[in-house]
């Protein structure tokens, strides 16, 4: 059987775009895939040592339901819906909404970003920065973590165009 | 069943069990068995699509008071 290929473009910095390039690549990669990730514009965000800063906004997200991750089942079951003009005007309101993500993500069992980055570099997944937007934002190779290829589009298409499955996130 | 390693998933949520599965069978020889314990109920279709594409064999699936068990035996 040979070996299907998964190329996925990653072009979010936030939160909740996080999660979808290293599940995918993770869970490709345990079940055989030959897997590269290339991080672009935002997405750039998600290969920093340093993922702190990675939040979560749900200001004009109308599809994010805002449930309280603490509390008993009739509370935690409440969909705080805060219309668009309160949340931009309280100070701290993305850290807020970021660390109660975070804390209904530990509830659930599910892994931490940094968790899941290295689970993808331990099964090989290959990670590659375009240099292009690293030169954009004025980033150094030393904001991020090792093992980071730095390539263009150019090079990616070289791996894309050979793949079964290839996702634009 | 006789099983060589086990692997407790349980409070893990996809995609960690089949992770930790993966990163387990390494770790054992050929034709040697992992037992996994899972509470993720999307575990169990998970194993069967893990086993179907990386050609391990899933022995057995069995639920019991909300734990799933499998063992996988690696190729």
């Amino acid at each position: 059987m040979e070996t299907k290929k998964l190329a996925i473009i990653a072009t979010k910095g936030t939160l909740d775009w996080a999660y979808p390039p290293f599940i995918l690549a993770s869970t490709a990669a345990a079940l055989g895939y030959e897997v590269q990730v290339f991080f672009t514009f935002y997405g750039l965000q998600l290969v920093r040592k340093d993922l702190s800063a990675l939040k979560v906004s749900p200001l004009g997200n109308p599809g994010m339901p805002m449930k309280m991750p603490f509390g008993p089942k009739w509370f935690k079951g409440i969909n705080w819906n805060i219309p668009n003009a309160v949340q931009a005007i309280i100070p701290g309101y993305e850290t807020l909404a970021t660390g109660l993500m975070k804390q209904t993500i530990k509830n659930c069992g599910v892994a931490t970003i940094p968790e899941l980055r290295e689970l993808c570099q331990e099964a090989d997944v290959k990670f590659i920065a375009c240099q292009m937007t690293v030169d954009l934002f004025g980033f150094e190779h030393s904001d991020f973590i090792d093992g980071l290829e730095y390539a263009g589009a150019a090079m990616f298409f070289e791996f894309a165009g050979e793949t079964d499955i290839c996702l634009y996130i | 069943m006789n099983f060589d390693k086990e692997l407790d998933a349980r409070g893990l949520q996809c995609p960690l069990p089949i992770l930790r599965c993966k990163k387990a069978l390494q770790e054992l020889a050929s034709a040697q068995v992992l037992k996994i314990i899972a509470t993720d109920p999307g575990a169990v279709k998970d194993f069967q699509a893990f086993a179907k594409q990386t050609g391990n064999e899933l022995l057995s699936s069995a639920e019991a008071g909300g734990e799933y068990t499998f063992f996988m035996k690696k190729k």
